[in-house]
């Protein structure tokens, strides 16, 4: 893999996250895997061990989803989000919060889907309501399962 | 200087999440308690322990400037917000990696899978 497919993760201004990734798949392969229910399932996971037993996803203006997380220890939490603008296979603007188990603040997330060489580059750009939210969001970990990513590195030291 | 027996230290001070919204508030700059205080909703008195915790790791120095204390990252402080934000990026990147061996099992055009 070269740096083209590598992820980026970084912050703008005081209350942005921008996360970028490019993928070898044109625009429309890309856009479903990231609207449809089945292929969600497949890959937004976060850590070994946790699976999207719930997974709804209706991708158009004022539509809702929810996604289910959980783990073999039955711990788990969900997200619930509403979409604001669904333009297929080029924009998606969202706002989202997580119940663990109380809600986080809303979150802002736009994903851009653009053509880049023969495949796409996913822009995602995450407003968070003050600097804050997105300090916590950084610190805590971006998915429930981070706590586990950073005892496994604790245990590497 | 913070030899490599200081990473035990450094790892058990980030293991709060206080603390590592304390240092990724750092990040984007010095700060003095009061200012740190404010928008963690916390008093004074529980920031500064935090900042104790964190300056003994090594991960954060303070300075004189009058009657104020600023703390800022220390090296350490700065190469363990790398590290934690490196982790952040890898767990993100293990979904995409798994979208990727899904992308590559679809038909280009129509989104659909193969066979």
């Amino acid at each position: 893999m070269n740096t083209m497919t590598k992820l980026t993760l970084k912050t703008e201004g005081d209350t942005h996250i921008l996360v970028t990734r490019h993928f070898a798949a044109p625009l429309e392969a890309v856009y479903r895997a990231h609207t449809d229910p089945k292929l969600l399932q497949q890959w937004l996971l976060g850590p070994d061990g946790w699976t999207m037993p719930v997974c709804i996803n209706d991708a158009q203006p004022g539509g809702h989803f929810r996604y289910e997380w959980t783990n073999r220890k039955g711990q788990g939490f969900h997200i619930t989000g509403e979409f604001l603008e669904v333009v297929p296979f080029s924009r998606i603007v969202h706002v989202e919060r997580m119940f663990l188990p109380d809600p986080t603040p809303d979150n802002r997330v736009e994903t851009k889907f653009e053509p880049d060489g023969s495949g796409t580059l996913m822009i995602i750009r995450m407003t968070l309501p003050d600097e804050k939210t997105r300090a916590t969001m950084l610190a805590t970990g971006m998915e429930g399962g981070m706590e586990a990513s950073y005892v496994r590195l604790e245990a590497l030291i | 200087m913070h030899p490599a027996s200081n990473l035990n230290s450094s790892f058990a001070a980030l293991a709060d999440p206080t603390r590592r919204a304390i240092l990724a508030r750092l990040a984007l700059g010095e700060a003095t308690v009061s200012e740190l205080a404010h928008p963690f909703e916390m008093t004074q008195p529980a920031i500064s322990q935090h900042l104790k915790v964190l300056e003994a790791a090594g991960l954060i120095v303070q300075r004189v400037d009058g009657t104020k204390r600023p703390r800022r990252l220390a090296t350490a402080g700065i190469d363990a917000m790398d590290q934690w934000l490196a982790m952040l990026r890898k767990a993100l990147e293990r979904n995409y990696e798994r979208l990727d061996a899904i992308l590559a099992d679809m038909e280009p055009n129509t989104g659909r899978k193969k066979r």
